[in-house]
């Protein structure tokens, strides 16, 4: 994938707390443009909070999030960096989308319906301009014949790649992806990283994953991140942070889940 | 007195009390109409992010709810007036059945908004809704057919408290038939007629109100077991 150096996302020393519990550590992370990420690590090790604070579902308590060069979390207002208001946000915000574990389709719309919502509302397009896009995007994650189903009537891997559509359909220049095989039934994990691996190929997109998917991160990233106790304790490309992890942390970890496979 | 069940009695009141059931049906559409309104906006005052409108409303719904319908509607109707407020009888009636009601289905409408699970809002976020349309485009429609049943039992549970009316003077079924039972020394067949006029509308309203929620849901893609 070509690169250039320019960071998309950028944290820095980025920390968020609920309560006493701190899920991010002073965290420093870069990401450079058309970069496939992989987050790795133990649950509780923050890394689904990366991508929630970054999808600003969640404030951080300090430091400052960057897109594209500008802040994301907080806004410019006479020389100094305030805490964005929700205005800001949602200008801010559209560079991003997000895949959820759970898909959190809209249950009372057609698979149609939910791609063409956001398009339409939040870009402003027409009903035939979007509904042609969507049309395309449900053709890509191969759905096209279902796009008149509702949610209910879907399996869980097609509702997933509905997901995927309706958060391309957006044309988000980061794609936020939240474990999302981790509640589909085995057989129909293929189906959607098969999607991913596409857009891979085919998109010109920044992607972020936490994934439990060892082999497919493997395959499939630029990095892999290691996260614990809410900072990356390891990173590095794939071959050599999970072939040859120098971290004892990482090792263990990496075991841990190669013998539960 | 004759105990057995008067036929001729009984028709020749008939119209009567078929008269007085429009008011018992105009009392329970009016007060619910008002009731589903005082309801949204007690929700909208227990939603908003200024504090003290919050606790204050919070504490007049628990207090409205805490307390009988019949007390209030005696004491909006009889003890008001010495504070300068004298409110006809269907106004008092038609304000406090509305209140009281409000006061339950604003609960309806808080237990259906929790109903729609949080993650709906996140992914709004994510495709960058405004707050307003989120409510009304996703938020709304899902809760809604959260709420029809508990919106249904009160519309038939308002249909079943208006002869309270009765005890400020409004004409409605039972206050009449009590006249109709007065003037003629018999009670049986009127009073017995009330409740049978009850049942025959409750009933209907019931069914209404579950095949209703039946076709929501199946607007929505939805299926019911």
């Amino acid at each position: 994938m070509a690169q250039t150096n320019e960071p998309i996302v950028k944290f820095s020393e980025v920390t968020k707390r609920y309560g006493d519990l701190v899920v991010l550590d002073k965290l420093d992370l870069e990401i450079k443009k058309n970069e496939m990420i992989s987050i790795i690590g133990p649950s509780g090790s923050g890394k689904t909070t990366v991508l929630r604070v970054l999808m600003t579902l969640e404030k951080i308590n300090s430091g400052v999030i960057y897109v594209d060069g500008e802040p994301l979390t907080h806004m410019l207002s006479s020389g100094e960096l305030i805490e964005a208001n929700e205005k800001y946000l949602r200008e801010r915000r559209s560079k991003i989308g997000m895949v959820f574990q759970q898909f959190n389709l809209f249950p009372h719309m057609t698979a149609l319906q939910n791609c063409i919502e956001a398009p339409m509302q939040v870009l402003g397009m027409n009903k035939e301009a979007a509904e042609e896009r969507a049309l395309e995007l449900l053709e890509l994650v191969g759905l096209s014949d279902k796009k008149d189903q509702h949610p209910s009537r879907l399996s869980g891997g097609q509702q997933q790649r509905v997901a995927i559509a309706r958060a391309l359909a957006m044309r988000p220049k980061v794609m936020l992806l939240d474990e999302i095989t981790s509640a589909l039934d085995p057989e129909v994990v293929g189906e959607v990283l098969n999607v991913i691996r596409s857009l891979n190929k085919e998109y010109s997109l920044t992607m972020i994953m936490v994934t439990h998917q060892m082999g497919f991160a493997r395959e499939i990233s630029d990095r892999v991140c290691f996260f614990t106790e809410g900072k990356i304790l390891e990173q590095g490309p794939p071959e050599k942070l999970l072939d040859d992890p120098k971290n004892e942390r990482t090792k263990q970890f990496l075991h841990a889940v190669l013998d539960a496979n | 007195m004759e105990m057995a069940f008067r036929w001729d009695f009984a028709y020749e009141i008939l119209p009567k009390l078929l008269w007085a059931t429009v008011n018992t049906i105009l009392a329970a559409g009016i007060g619910y109409l008002i009731a589903v309104i005082i309801g949204l906006l007690f929700l909208l005052g227990q939603r908003t992010s200024f504090k003290i409108l919050n606790m204050l409303v919070r504490e007049i719904v628990e207090f409205i709810r805490s307390t009988p319908l019949l007390i209030q509607l005696f004491f909006v109707y009889f003890v008001l007036p010495q504070f300068g407020i004298t409110l006809s009888a269907w106004v008092c009636g038609m304000l406090t059945i509305g209140l009281h009601f409000g006061t339950y289905l604003c609960e309806v409408y808080r237990g259906a908004l929790e109903g729609v699970p949080k993650t709906q809002w996140e992914a709004c976020k994510a495709l960058n809704f405004s707050s307003l349309y989120t409510y009304r485009r996703i938020i709304l429609p899902q809760a809604f057919p959260i709420a029809i049943p508990g919106m249904g039992n009160y519309l038939v549970g308002i249909f079943k408290d208006t002869p309270l009316l009765s005890t400020i003077g409004v004409a409605e079924l039972f206050h009449a038939a009590t006249a109709v039972g007065g003037y003629n020394y018999r009670y049986l067949e009127p009073y017995t007629m009330v409740g049978v006029i009850f049942l025959v509308l409750s009933i209907p309203a019931a069914i209404w109100v579950r095949r209703l929620e039946k076709r929501v849901n199946k607007a929505q893609g939805k299926t019911i077991k």
